[in-house]
């Protein structure tokens, strides 16, 4: 979503993503002219007239589960953010009986909080697996 | 999920889609649009994502897409600065 129109969007994806995606970009491309959907989420510059960076997970219920907010010129990391979502779509298959540590990717061990883990996340969850790829 | 739109010279925006807000005790005047704002304002993590609808372009088409439309499946919304740009 951004302040261009729905014109301008169709040109981008015909003119240029297209040639970075096959087919083009598979989702919405959404038009937030004057930045009113912008302003409610907190991510529209009044000054200068276009939305930050601003990237919302929202889950089946429309809670947000997580958000990032980044100024104009740092692009985002698309691979975290798909880390996250999957992070949050297993906290909620598995209903809250586990979660996910610091570094924590599909397939790495997960937590299981309760009484018996206070005081001994250290025996189960090292440093190094905050650095891990 | 999302209605196409007839395509005339007219620019539709985005905005806000009234939620219902909880009138269990009614402020009056100029409080009631300052409360409003602030309450509208808020985003925080565990609370509801703010309902908006808004026009875009999807597949060869011109379509308006509601956020609640979605209820029932992962939404991940980004928001950029601008079309044909660098980052």
């Amino acid at each position: 979503m951004s302040v261009d129109s729905m014109f301008v969007h169709k040109m981008w994806d015909e003119e240029e993503l297209s040639k970075m995606v096959d087919g083009g970009i598979p989702f919405p491309m959404l038009s937030d002219a004057g930045g009113r959907v912008g302003t409610l989420y907190g991510v529209y510059d009044n000054e200068a007239g276009v939305e930050t960076r601003g990237r919302f997970i929202i889950d089946p219920d429309g809670v947000i589960q997580g958000y990032e907010v980044l100024t104009p010129p740092v692009g985002r990391n698309v691979a975290e953010s798909l880390r996250q979502l999957q992070a949050f779509q297993l906290i909620r298959a598995k209903k809250g009986a586990e979660a996910t540590p610091s570094g924590w990717k599909p397939g790495k061990a997960t937590l299981r909080p309760g009484p018996d883990l206070v005081g001994k996340v250290w025996e189960v969850w090292k440093v190094d697996q905050a650095f891990e790829d | 999920m999302s209605e196409e739109l007839n395509v005339s010279c007219a620019r539709p925006i985005g905005s806000e889609v009234d939620q219902g807000i909880d009138d269990s005790f009614v402020i009056e005047g100029a409080e009631a649009s300052k409360a409003k704002k602030e309450e509208t304002t808020m985003i925080m993590v565990g609370r509801k994502a703010p309902d908006f609808s808004a026009p875009g372009y999807h597949d060869g088409k011109f379509v308006n897409v509601k956020l609640s439309d979605f209820q029932g499946k992962w939404v991940v919304l980004c928001f950029y600065p601008g079309d044909f740009t660098f980052v």
